[in-house]
């Protein structure tokens, strides 16, 4: 529902302040103001036994916080680390309490601001990615910017726990 | 801040201050005539009036007057503590700290308590326990000297001086010895002293009763004048010889200075959430501290070595200051379960003695909090279900009270905490019945009786053949289980038929730290806490080799069943030639976990998974090691189930 209203607010503002990062060549958009931090690649310590959607902690800053990759969500292949690989810091709800959680991304650009305007819904066919995990998509040139629904893709882990959420409560 | 928030600040007080009145009234059901208690409890009543009207809560100020009142005339010698009048006030209480947390408590049950405490009060009057007789005048010489704040903090000389001549004739002087020049002198400080010879046919109680609220951080020196009239000892104070003048003074100053302190007269009240923060900055630094360690051992800058092995003392200090810091004597958790065992003797009509012993014993904040509800289960069980009535105690030969231990004391890294009863013991036949009903053992099956003992751990289960009031409902001994495992913490039972039941808990220290055995997994490198770590053996060729189709290993002629983490953690790698077991065990259980290496004990802060991890059970936390890296601390309960269960089939498939 939260998230409903804030669309309203920011469609009110007419635009979006966001950080835009790669993954496997697409471009993908976050809110910058969830963005706590961009780190260069740091060691990680796999969970044996999690969902592989988030299957490692890192430390940051004397906390351990779990570390995500949005590309499994979007059945993406997981690309060699390179030079340019970072990761990048949210916070965000998990289950109720605010969370700090690293996403991967192959090469971080900068931040910059969408018009919603510009903004459409996923549409319903064509696409091969699950639609409920993407929020909108922007366009820039000719350049298409995805802004994933995180809430979705965590509530799931990153699909890994029930294809639709609503199917699978009784 | 919640603290800057002055209603808030005063409700804080105002537990504190009911905290303590329930304490004094509680010792004052040992102690009627303790008459340190009596001013303890009326002060703070009258101190929770006061405040409370202050902040705005007049119904709290105007229901307290009427206990004040009460206390006043117990103060006053005109009516007796009896058991029914600090019943009465225990139960005006509760009404109290409901009207000062700004529930819904309703009028009407306030006037009920009202009541209550009149009629203790008047049922009393009728015979007041020594009415103070006229007795013949004394002469006492009062030295009065006030603390240099005391204007500053509103107490006003004169009233009290005129109250002391509402006592009889006096002569009053002033001492100006400690008058600063007057370029020294500050017009807010209480530079003056009196002297008073007062002529009263009051006893020396009401002396020190005009100075009730001022008498800890004042020097009050009451003196008889000899030869006028020592005969004449106050009757209240009859019971007591009154030992020579300077003892008696001092004796009144001691439990006031002792009230004082046990209200934590110089402490720092700090939202628990900082101390959070600052012990996490503290596990950074220690971080840190061991990079720059690093550095300076690859440096050959002797200034670089000595700057880091300071800092690295330092680290130390501030680690070990920081836990410290965190720890809070029990007896905070202990005075709780007071009260709880006044009722629990009221609605069961058994006798109960509760002792406590151990009470200084200091765990982490957190896990003190997180113990209550657990506690208080536990001695609910043992008040209803594991003590007699009076009757049936008598015919089976013991003494009519039964007794409720709850004792504390450390152990190493944990506290041991035992809840013990004299009472009947738990019944097996019962539970072995309860057990075969709900399935959990096959008739006739033969089960040890540490094994049978656990099935009251197990959900659902409750020996109670009538849920009363008091236990038989809502958490069962299975979320009591839960909750202390939860503490990384374990439970044990020890029953003898007829002569009562002792639960023994085993909590870890702190909830933030943990002492760990640091091993090798594959690349991985993950903590087993120390205090599970029975033992560390090699696991040999030949029984790894026999050991393919069973996980079991023979350890000193007993069977254990061992896990290989490197499987379940499923690393892909090759196992290092050397493989070792480490034993790890919960209460009567034990399970070996297959490592690759054991790299040495280390201690660091507990840093909690995320929800995103919250499912996998194998772990119950991590650590940031020293180079930075982050090690999974193992669930070694969740693992010795898991073993056991694995045993379990393994037996089950032949």
């Amino acid at each position: 529902m939260g998230e409903v209203a804030n669309m309203t607010a920011e469609a009110q503002a007419g635009a979006l302040q966001v950080l835009t990062f790669d993954l496997h060549g697409e471009t993908f958009a976050l809110e910058a103001g969830l963005v706590q931090e961009v780190l260069d690649l740091t060691p990680e310590t796999g969970v044996p036994g999690a969902a592989p959607f988030v299957a490692a902690v890192i430390n940051f800053r004397g906390r351990v916080i779990p570390l995500a990759d949005l590309r499994l969500a979007f059945g993406l292949e997981r690309g060699e680390t390179t030079l340019d690989s970072r990761i990048v810091v949210i916070e965000h709800n998990l289950d109720g309490e605010p969370a700090l959680i690293g996403l991967r991304a192959d090469k971080v650009h900068e931040v910059t601001s969408i018009e919603i305007a510009d903004t459409e819904d996923a549409p319903r066919v064509g696409l091969r990615w699950r639609t409920d995990f993407i929020r909108c998509l922007a366009r820039r040139g000719d350049d298409l910017i995805v802004v994933p629904d995180l809430e979705q893709i965590f509530e799931t882990r990153g699909g890994a726990r029930g294809a639709v959420v609503h199917l699978t409560q009784s | 801040m919640s603290l800057d928030d002055p209603v808030e600040t005063f409700r804080q007080e105002a537990r504190d201050l009911l905290e303590q009145i329930e304490t004094d009234l509680l010792d004052m059901e040992h102690r009627p005539g303790d008459r340190a208690l009596v001013d303890a409890v009326f002060r703070g009543l009258h101190t929770l009036k006061g405040s409370g009207a202050m902040f705005g809560f007049e119904a709290l100020a105007a229901f307290t007057h009427h206990c004040e009142t009460a206390f006043d005339r117990v103060r006053k010698g005109e009516v007796a503590a009896t058991p029914e009048l600090v019943s009465a006030v225990l139960a005006a209480q509760d009404h109290m700290r409901a009207l000062a947390e700004g529930g819904e408590a309703s009028q009407a049950e306030g006037e009920a308590l009202l009541a209550a405490l009149r009629r203790a009060v008047e049922g009393e009057g009728a015979a007041p326990v020594t009415a103070p007789e006229a007795a013949a005048a004394t002469v006492w010489n009062i030295r009065i000297k006030l603390p240099a704040d005391a204007l500053v903090n509103g107490t006003r000389p004169l009233p009290l001086l005129d109250e002391l001549r509402g006592l009889g004739p006096c002569e009053v002087s002033a001492i100006i010895d400690e008058v600063p020049t007057l370029e020294a002198l500050t017009p807010a400080e209480c530079h003056l002293g009196w002297n008073v010879v007062l002529t009263t046919e009051h006893p020396r109680s009401a002396i020190e009763d005009v100075f009730i609220f001022v008498i800890d951080e004042m020097i009050l020196e009451i003196e008889e004048v000899a030869g006028a009239g020592a005969e004449n000892d106050a009757p209240a104070l009859a019971e007591d010889a009154p030992p020579p003048v300077e003892i008696a003074a001092r004796a009144v100053k001691e439990p006031a200075a002792e009230a004082k302190a046990s209200r934590g007269g110089d402490t720092v009240r700090v939202p628990a959430e900082r101390l959070d923060e600052l012990m996490d900055r503290v596990g950074e630094l220690v971080i840190a501290q061991s990079r720059l360690e690093q550095v300076a051992a690859n440096s050959a800058e002797p200034s670089l070595r000595a700057v880091s092995e300071e800092i690295e003392r330092l680290a130390a200090e501030l680690r070990n200051t920081m836990m410290v810091v965190r720890m809070v004597p029990i007896a905070q958790l202990f005075g709780r379960f007071r009260r709880l065992i006044h009722d629990l003797a009221r609605d069961t009509g058994k006798a109960i003695e509760f002792i406590t012993e151990g009470e200084t014993t200091e765990l982490d904040k957190t896990v003190i909090e997180r113990l209550a509800d657990p506690l208080i289960h536990l001695i609910r069980n043992a008040a209803d279900h594991g003590l007699e009535t009076p009757e049936a105690r008598a015919a089976a030969g013991k003494a009519k009270t039964g007794v409720i231990t709850l004792a504390a004391r450390q152990a190493g890294a944990e506290v041991v905490i035992t809840i013990a009863d004299d009472g009947q013991g738990i019944d097996r036949d019962r539970v072995r019945r309860k057990a075969e009903d709900a399935g959990l053992v096959a008739p006739g099956a033969t089960v040890s009786d540490q094994e049978l003992l656990q099935f009251i751990f197990h959900p659902g289960f409750s020996t109670a053949q009538a849920v009363t009031n008091l236990s038989g409902r809502g958490v069962g001994m299975d979320v009591v289980k839960r909750t202390i495992e939860g503490l990384r913490g374990s439970i044990e039972v020890t029953s003898q038929p007829g002569e009562g039941s002792t639960i023994s808990l085993r909590i870890p220290l702190t909830l933030a730290i943990i002492d760990g055995l640091l091993v090798r997994v594959g690349q991985g490198r993950y903590v087993i806490p120390l205090g599970a770590v029975e033992e560390c053996v090699e696991l040999s060729v030949e029984q790894d080799l026999r050991s393919t189709g069973r996980s079991l290993m023979t350890l000193r002629d007993r069977l254990v069943p061992f896990i290989r983490l490197r499987e379940l953690f499923a690393t892909g790698m090759a196992p290092d030639p050397h493989q070792k077991v480490v034993v790890v065990s919960t209460g009567q259980e034990r399970v070996g976990l297959v490592v690759d290496q054991i790299l040495g004990d280390h201690q660091t802060v507990i840093k909690s998974l995320s929800g995103f991890h919250a499912d996998v059970a194998t772990f119950s936390g991590a650590t940031i090691l020293g180079d930075g890296g982050v090690a999974l601390i193992l669930d070694v309960s969740h693992l010795v189930a898991a073993g056991q269960r694995q045993d379990a089939q393994m037996r089950a498939a032949g």
